[in-house]
């Protein structure tokens, strides 16, 4: 499978375009998960861009950064190889795709499901739209659904969120950034 | 996306490549390290969280174009090494992101005005012949209008806040504009690049870049100081003392215990 199937679909990857080989290696992918925010998986993140198998059977996966600078990213990679290695595939590589940036827009239904479920607020609004970058979006408590909410900082504990509190419930979360 | 391309007028060298990449490279990096001074030490646990995560993306943007750099010039040289093992008449970075942090004030209005010119750095770069550097620029893009937004929040809040903290953020005004200059001077490497379709003339950038500045120093209730006409050039490899002090932080561990791992 590649990016054009891949890039919307996420774990709903259009299963019928995708050899029975690399459905296999996407099955395994959906239960490496994501070092900051080990609830979600790495393809509902959205960060997997592509699987190949190459002829002699060698595994590449193609894995986006979400922030250039994530230091999760060489985790993720690492989680990744040795998952697959543990599930019997030999010297599979990870590698780097930047072009398409990746886009929070990309986070599966599932993964903003368990986002809220986790206590982080889901991105609020599609970037497709690059005005909305420039807007504050209305952002829900994950908490009390309130969106009687303030931004504390653009900025939080990973370049992914920002953080937020609640007006309503008085509790502080965390919200997932567009981007 | 620009409206007219600058004609391509040579191929890109290698050379070129490689100096060009360490130019924007640098920039990234001296900024992240100036940024990361701030932490444990930012007015409040918000901003330093924001300064951590404005310096990590500019790092990650460094390590990008110096992975590059050290792979175009072919001699073998990681990011690392590039980073950790040039003296400071190797690096290519602009002068104004290697000015000390100061206070709070001065820190933003740095801050400020380079995310002004990154915005239309990137926005440009997307164009360039070498796709290395165009997808790190639509990445780069993306974060730094986070970056941007969080900057001319504060040149606002503060400029038009307390007596004191204006009286602050004008005087790192003063102090760091007569570095903005260098940003569209012809004469160094931006300007071979933009020659060759690796990216935009320098010169190009300067209309967008006071788009993006002078309506938030209106809202901020500051004063826009006169430009001067002596240039620093960073980009020529000319540095003031400032960046020495700063390498010899960041390099100290890699020269003393030469390859040395976390």
């Amino acid at each position: 499978m590649d990016q054009a199937s891949a890039n919307h679909a996420g774990n709903r990857a259009a299963d019928r375009f995708v050899a029975p080989a690399e459905r296999e290696v996407w099955r395994v992918l959906a239960d490496v998960p994501d070092p900051e925010i080990p609830v979600l998986s790495v393809v509902e993140l959205g960060i997997i861009r592509h699987v190949r198998i190459a002829d002699d059977g060698r595994v590449t996966v193609g894995v986006s950064p979400t922030y250039t600078g994530c230091p999760a990213t060489e985790v993720i990679a690492r989680s990744i190889e040795s998952r697959l290695q543990a599930e019997g595939y030999e010297r599979p590589k990870v590698e780097t795709v930047l072009s398409p940036a990746w886009s929070s827009d990309w986070l599966t239904e599932s993964g903003r499901a368990k986002l809220k479920e986790y206590g982080i607020a889901p991105p609020a609004q599609s970037v497709s739209n690059v005005k909305h970058l420039f807007r504050e979006p209305k952002v829900a408590c994950p908490r009390c659904s309130s969106t009687q909410t303030a931004k504390v900082s653009e900025f939080g504990s990973t370049p992914c969120k920002a953080s937020y509190r609640c007006s309503s419930c008085l509790e502080p979360f965390e919200y997932f950034k567009c981007i | 996306m620009s409206a007219t391309a600058t004609p391509v007028t040579a191929a890109a060298s290698d050379d070129l490549r490689f100096r060009y990449a360490v130019h924007l490279g640098d920039t990234s990096l001296i900024l992240a390290q100036r940024l990361g001074e701030w932490v444990g030490h930012a007015p409040a646990l918000e901003e330093d969280l924001a300064l951590a995560n404005i310096a990590l993306d500019l790092l990650g943007q460094a390590r990008h174009l110096l992975s590059y750099a050290g792979e175009i010039e072919g001699k073998g040289r990681s990011e690392d090494d590039l980073a950790f093992l040039r003296d400071p008449s190797d690096f290519g970075n602009l002068a104004l992101v290697e000015q000390p942090n100061v206070d709070f004030g001065h820190t933003i209005v740095r801050q400020f005005l380079i995310d002004a010119w990154q915005l239309e750095l990137f926005e440009r770069l997307q164009s360039s012949v070498e796709p290395r550097f165009a997808e790190l620029a639509a990445k780069a893009l993306k974060e730094t209008r986070y970056h941007y937004r969080f900057s001319s929040g504060w040149m606002v809040r503060l400029g038009d806040g307390t007596e004191e903290s204006h009286q602050r953020v004008q005087a790192g005004l003063d102090a760091l504009w007569k570095f903005t200059n260098e940003l569209f001077a012809p004469g160094a490497v931006d300007e071979e690049a933009a020659a060759a379709g690796l990216g935009p003339d320098p010169a190009s950038l300067r209309a967008a870049w006071l788009a993006n500045v002078e309506p938030v120093l209106a809202e901020a209730t500051l004063k826009k100081p006169a430009d001067v006409s002596y240039r620093w050039f960073g980009k020529r490899n000319q540095h003031g003392e400032h960046l020495s002090h700063l390498l010899a932080e960041m390099q100290f561990m890699q020269r003393t215990y030469p390859g040395m791992q976390w």
